[in-house]
């Protein structure tokens, strides 16, 4: 069975350096944007947090209120940090598994440039006012059309270096690669379907109406988390974690057996965002039912992730991107807990509408995709530039202060959520509603200062891993400029002494 | 055992993985077109002035949705706080639909009538003027810019191609005043857009300035009919569980 990653160390066939056997200029540009976006998302995160604490910080400045910046906020971290976090580590796992160069480094580079100027005019398009009005999918259609030509690009780069593979086997990790190339392919043209109101006009109207649009958003918004932010992300795990551990993976039967339900499972779930809404009841119902099942191929996923470690634990004593690593299978197998339980419907009848499900996403967002994403790049970076992390300590500090940032983040927005809710139900002796509801914006001044400050740590890591990731690829950027500078002045100084 | 099947042919594992992520979707979406019980049937219900589309423009290019619902919940609660719970065929004509997902401000989904006009245009353009707890921002230029509704013909039209009646021809015409009654039947008729929306605005002078229109006259006339189009005195509560 070829199922370990390590299979693709033996390079004694090739007798090239990896960096030239493969692709890594694209992995590289991809890696970098990441962090790009990652600095400026978690900014301006921490922005909108700080208004919903302090509204003076919206200034009257249409561009930057809260409304046109929580999309932005969505939009960078999502698709701009991991996006191009995705990108970059599935084209260098599709090549080191496959042991195959990139397919088609034109059609590569498009994928880079169009899916950054996609983020880009987002962004943009959202503060000036034009957006499709839809949860994570606020891109107007021309960026809508953009994205669809790029993931189509994205989706034969990868299926035809597939094919190159000088191996028999797909490595599971590629196996969630292409689950999720196909479904945020469906996902994204099925819900952006809409009536632009002319050729020239940046805006338009959602094809479908009310209930049915309803339900399209979220089955598109739910899989927008189970495929983007965690099919995708498994296969980020199932590359690096087993590189990292010097392990293989766990248990491949229950990779074959997570995966097919997960991919299948996923799908239904998207309803448990409509509970108790004008949604037919069968619907939700299906939903909340398949929202517990879930939970099984998640904590699969988890435990195989996890458990790959048995055997090397000690490293997490010695090596700061294993804790990275485990610590974000533990908060996905938390998020993942936390979502079923959700989803029943008498949960959610206290939680929806409230800072529960924030914090809910975040502790998935933050503490998994963010943690697994460092850690992988962490691992990756030092590889793509042939040198070493500038600092080690650096990654420790990195590690806490993510670390303290999320649990603030998180405990912040429980007390958030759950005390609003319970203060919004509550009755007086008589039945008469006990507070108004700006009696309970009030009580969430003090934990959106908290979630606010959990934030700014959970920024200040990222910014340190900016610094962390500059310093560690900028003397090898340095000394190659000598070396192809000094090679000019060798072949002038020979050209002219003959 | 026989997996190795799939993971050695990358067509079989797409083609797979292509039906088992499609199940799910076409199970609970494709229904809900079909199924006739799927939306109410309830009188009073009918698009939007043009007006009240430019102000609903307006509502989803500020992002009200990130803070603000549009669907109440049938909790004894929520009857209490916002009113009747919200129905399907409410938003019947909602492209796209705004039930939002947070409530950072409270429902909106009946606030139509709650409060006055000139309540509406000092809480906007400096929410802590009226209410001093709230952490809103602030929305000065919706008053300060001229309403665009230069185009507000072609946005009839783009709603009409994705089903909503506004009339271009006679027999449409004819059809609405059958369905909403003459004068709601005007209202949605795209020949007369630019005049009903001026109209409309003079009439209602929402923004307490006569002399033009403003965005604050839009997005008041919108907010102003929210969940206000049912009369629920005439239904026994009994009639719309049937559709639950």
């Amino acid at each position: 069975m070829a199922q370990t990653p390590s299979a693709d160390v033996d390079r004694s066939r090739t007798q090239v350096a990896p960096s030239e056997q493969y692709n890594y200029d694209i992995v590289k540009k991809f890696a970098i944007m990441s962090i790009v976006w990652g600095v400026l998302g978690m900014g301006v995160g921490v922005w909108i947090a700080s208004q919903l604490a302090f509204p003076f910080l919206n200034f009257d400045i249409p561009q930057i209120t809260f409304g046109r910046f929580r999309p932005v906020h969505t939009t960078l971290v999502i698709f701009g940090f991991g996006g191009n976090a995705l990108f970059a580590t599935s084209y260098y796992i599709v090549q080191r598994t496959c042991q195959a160069r990139l397919f088609g480094p034109k059609l590569a580079e498009f994928t880079f440039w169009g899916w950054n100027l996609a983020v880009a005019l987002g962004v943009i398009t959202y503060m000036l006012g034009y957006t499709q009005g839809r949860e994570y999918a606020e891109f107007t259609w021309q960026i809508d059309l953009l994205i669809t030509v790029v993931w189509v690009a994205y989706f034969l780069v990868y299926l035809m270096t597939l094919l190159r593979r000088s191996q028999p086997h797909i490595y599971v990790a590629n196996w969630f690669f292409m689950a999720f190339i196909l479904a945020t392919a469906i996902l994204h043209i099925f819900n952006n379907l809409a009536i632009p109101v002319s050729l020239f006009s940046l805006e338009s109207y959602s094809l479908f109406s009310g209930v049915q649009d309803a339900m399209t958003q979220w089955w598109y918004g739910h899989n927008a988390v189970g495929f983007f932010l965690t099919a995708a992300f498994l296969g980020m795990m199932y590359y690096f974690v087993p590189k990292q551990a010097g392990r293989p993976i766990y248990s491949y039967r229950l990779s074959i057996v997570h995966f097919w339900a997960l991919v299948f499972l996923y799908m239904w779930v998207g309803a448990h965002h409509l509970h108790w809404t004008a949604l037919p009841d069968w619907v939700s119902t299906l939903a909340a039912t398949f929202s517990i099942l879930l939970l099984l191929p998640s904590w699969g996923g988890m435990i195989n992730g996890v458990m790959t470690l048995s055997g090397a634990w000690h490293k997490l004593r010695t090596d700061p991107i294993m804790l990275f690593m485990i610590t974000s299978l533990s908060f996905y197998g938390m998020a993942t807990f936390e979502g079923p339980m959700m989803s029943l419907k008498s949960v959610n009848a206290l939680s929806h509408y409230t800072d529960w499900t924030v914090g809910h996403v975040h502790s998935g967002a933050l503490g998994w995709v963010a943690m697994i994403t460092f850690g992988s790049l962490y691992h990756l970076i030092p590889r793509l530039w042939d040198t070493k992390l500038y600092s080690i300590r650096l990654v420790y500090v990195h590690f806490f202060l993510a670390t303290i940032g999320i649990v603030l983040y998180i405990t912040a927005m429980w007390v958030a959520g759950i005390g609003q809710g319970l203060m919004l139900r509550a009755f007086d002796e008589y039945g008469n509603l006990s507070y108004t509801f700006i009696e309970t914006v009030v009580f969430l001044h003090q934990p959106y200062v908290v979630r606010a400050l959990g934030g700014g740590l959970f920024l200040a890591g990222m910014l340190l891993m900016a610094y962390n990731i500059y310093k560690t690829v900028e003397p090898v950027r340095r000394e190659a400029a000598r070396q192809v500078a000094s090679g000019r002045t060798e072949t002038t100084a020979s050209a002219s002494r003959a | 055992m026989k997996h190795e099947i799939i993971e050695t042919n990358a067509g079989l594992l797409i083609a797979l993985t292509l039906v088992v992520i499609s199940i799910g979707g076409l199970v609970e979406i494709v229904p809900l077109f079909y199924i006739d019980d799927t939306v109410e049937e309830v009188e009073g219900v009918r698009p939007y002035t043009p007006l009240e589309l430019r102000g609903r423009d307006l509502y989803v290019r500020e992002g009200c949705y990130t803070c603000h619902s549009q669907m109440i919940r049938p909790f004894r609660d929520e009857m209490l706080r916002y009113g009747h719970y919200s129905l399907a065929a409410e938003s019947m004509y909602d492209h796209p639909f705004q039930w939002g997902s947070k409530r950072t401000g409270p429902d909106l989904a009946r606030v139509g009538g709650k409060y006055s006009n000139d309540w509406h245009v000092r809480h906007l353009i400096d929410p802590r003027a009226v209410v001093p707890e709230s952490i809103m921002p602030g929305y000065p230029w919706l008053a300060r810019r001229d309403l665009r509704y230069d185009d507000i013909e072609r946005r009839m039209r783009a709603l009409r191609i994705a089903g909503v009646p506004y009339s271009l021809t006679e027999e449409e015409f004819a059809a609405n005043v059958e369905r909403f009654g003459e004068e709601t039947a005007r209202q949605l008729d795209i020949a007369r857009a630019r005049e009903n929306l001026e109209a409309q605005a003079r009439r209602g002078n929402y923004d307490g300035d006569p002399s033009r229109i403003t965005e604050m006259d839009a997005m008041v006339a919108y907010l102003q009919m929210l969940g206000t189009l049912v009369d629920f005195t005439r239904y026994d509560e009994g009639y719309f569980v049937e559709f639950r």
